[in-house]
């Protein structure tokens, strides 16, 4: 079984790499004084009032090492500390506020490959011509708009001026009756939940507040997709086999769209697997901009307010799932594409 | 040498990248003639400081002795736009400087000698690329506290671990070429063959594409600003004057638009300027893509 071999080497070298994610957030946390330090073991509003005998507890006067090993015990039993910013565990903020940016990333990563596949098929298909320029222009405006700037634009039209959608994740009363006993929050996803409910307002309110934050998003990573559909489909149009099929004399559309671009999606599908970890890993510039209390958002707050055991907390947390993320898509990426030597791609 | 001229041919021929090179010239000379553009009034005063108008929070619309209006506090738009353009300049080449000379260092450490050292440098660069870069950014601004210098810190510390990587990648093609084994042959020390003979033709990809990053390095700086994490209030900084903005994106009942000028004018600046890199940018990779050129 080579797969399973490659599983296990890729298993092998997460160690180093999570090893050193913690080291680097511990090292970042050496910078402070014991006492700064103790209120990232802290896990209740009590403890935070007696600090010195946390420093006791912990050792947060011993060398270096002996912290590391208490610190990463604590870490691995979910114990990352105290958040002031919201006044809940670290742990407990990372799961309360991840539903709201897992529904930005469901909604956007499909939206962004789908238009990205598309327009960057539609440019490579027709290589310097208009079309192709039209979308080159786009993707380089699209991929150099800086997305606060955008938001803010966004909001002024269609909160302001339109005044059809707005920011935050609900409005008031909806926001009362999701959290009332007739609602139950199955996945704290509001529009899952609404389907799950069969409750038709909060579905459309969530969807309205959904809209923006998702548009905000999807404009710098569309324009990056297309870049990258774009010149893999010039690639793969290149080949023999597209020849052949233009020789045998089938229709120009189904040489582009069934056998370029089947094998031109691959670095396509690899990409969205980052993206997603990317965009659930907090998307914190638009979700502070819409005010949506994802995780993203909890993290600027906690950032601005110098929380730093929330900081600390949310970084180890997307860096472990952004390691995670690439290493099951390169897995499955093994399975997409036959050809790809397993131990070539080690390396 | 005649592969630059080619270069500069190719470059000159598309529209695009003139009109990235053309965008560049004007910033450039916005930062150079700020002091001549946007006076700093009264003597003695720190020029990056935008002067204000008074303490009045709300926005004031464009007027003949504030060309672009004012901004939350009365700060003068046009004064911190045309010395923005400075600061920009300054965050870029001071993060790519610096991220370059140790993507320099550890890149040709670990692409010359392989081995141990390879092996221990690049799982470092795998460390950092785990992270997100603006996530670890933030984090970092925010433990050594919010000014302008920790924004370039936390740049710094994300951004040189893919010039190490590109510098490794280049330099491990240059290391089997004969002309280096031939140096070494002839008992030069290692130091003489990485820096007469390795880096000088390994470098040059690296360079270039660094010099082209200024433009991600400035939208990411004015993301961190934009969060409230960059420079003290008052700054010139693009970033912080869009943040200005954040308040006043929706004006009073029946005036939506009332307060355009704070929104817009700050974003635009940002725009061009990444954008200018970004044409060129596009222009160059489309050269360096041999698979591309091709057809």
């Amino acid at each position: 079984m080579e797969l399973r071999a490659y599983i296990i080497r890729r298993l092998l070298l997460l160690i180093p790499v999570l090893l050193g994610v913690t080291f680097l957030i511990f090292g970042i946390t050496m910078l402070f004084t014991p006492t700064q330090r103790a209120s990232l073991y802290v896990s209740s509003p009590q403890q935070m009032r007696d600090l010195p005998a946390i420093i006791e507890k912990y050792g947060l006067d011993k060398p270096f090492f002996v912290q590391y090993g208490t610190w990463i015990g604590q870490v691995l039993r979910g114990n990352l500390g105290w958040s002031n910013v919201v006044s809940m565990p670290v742990g407990e903020a990372i799961v309360h506020y991840l539903p709201a940016t897992l529904e930005l990333a469901i909604f956007a990563t499909p939206l962004i490959i789908l238009i990205g596949i598309f327009m960057g098929t539609k440019a490579a298909a027709h290589k310097d011509r208009p079309v192709d320029h039209g979308t080159r222009i786009l993707a380089i405006v699209g991929w150099s708009l800086p997305t606060f700037w955008l938001g803010l634009i966004l909001i002024m039209i269609f909160y302001g001026y339109l005044k059809i959608l707005e920011p935050e994740r609900l409005s008031v009363e909806m926001e009362i009756l999701v959290n009332s006993a007739a609602f139950i929050r199955y996945t704290r996803i509001n529009t899952i939940d609404a389907i799950l409910n069969l409750n038709g307002p909060v579905l459309l309110d969530a969807l309205r507040h959904i809209v923006l934050p998702v548009v905000t998003l999807s404009v710098v990573n569309i324009a990056f997709i297309m870049r990258l559909m774009r010149s893999s489909m010039l690639e793969s149009l290149g080949k023999g086999y597209i020849l052949t099929a233009r020789a045998k004399g089938l229709r120009e559309n189904v040489v582009i769209n069934k056998h370029a671009r089947r094998n031109a999606l691959i670095p396509v599908i690899t990409v969205s697997g980052y993206l997603f970890a990317g965009l659930a890993g907090g998307a914190v510039i638009t979700e502070s901009i819409f005010g949506y209390k994802g995780i993203g958002w909890w993290a600027w707050q906690s950032a601005v307010r110098l929380d730093i055991p929330s900081v600390l907390g949310f970084a180890l947390f997307s860096a472990v799932l952004f390691v995670l993320t690439n290493l099951v898509v390169d897995i499955l990426y093994t399975r997409v594409d036959p050809r790809v030597r397993l131990g070539a791609a080690v390396q | 040498m005649s592969d630059l001229k080619l270069m500069a041919r190719q470059l000159a021929k598309n529209p695009l990248s003139l009109i990235g090179t053309i965008i560049i010239a004007i910033f450039v000379i916005i930062a150079i003639l700020a002091p001549i553009i946007a006076p700093t009034p009264g003597t003695g005063r720190d020029p990056y400081m935008i002067p204000r108008d008074g303490y009045f929070a709300t926005p004031q619309p464009p007027s003949e002795s504030h060309p672009f209006g004012t901004t939350q506090g009365q700060y003068d738009i046009f004064y911190g736009c045309v010395w923005g353009t400075r600061t920009a300049f300054r965050v870029a080449l001071v993060v790519i400087g610096i991220t370059l000379l140790m993507g320099i260092i550890l890149g040709s450490l670990a692409g010359y000698f392989g081995g141990v050292v390879d092996e221990v440098i690049m799982r470092i660069t795998d460390v950092f690329l785990a992270f997100p870069a603006l996530i670890l950014a933030m984090a970092i601004v925010a433990v050594i506290g919010p000014s302008l210098r920790s924004v370039m810190i936390a740049l710094c510390a994300v951004w040189w671990p893919s010039y190490a990587r590109l510098i490794r990648g280049d330099i491990l093609q240059v290391r089997e070429e004969d002309y280096v084994e031939a140096s070494r042959g002839l008992g030069a020390s290692s130091g003489r063959v990485i820096l007469r003979h390795v880096l000088p033709n390994a470098i040059y990809p690296t360079l270039i594409m660094a010099s082209l990053d200024i433009g991600a390095v400035v939208l990411t700086a004015a993301g961190l600003s934009f969060l409230g994490l960059g420079a003290p209030e008052g700054y010139a900084d693009w970033g912080q004057m869009t943040e200005f903005a954040r308040n006043w994106m929706v004006g009073p009942p029946g005036e939506p638009f009332k307060y355009w000028y704070a929104v817009l004018i700050p974003g635009i600046f940002i725009l061009f300027f990444v954008l200018g890199w970004n044409l060129l940018g596009d222009a160059f990779r489309d050269i360096f893509d041999p698979r591309l050129a091709r057809r």
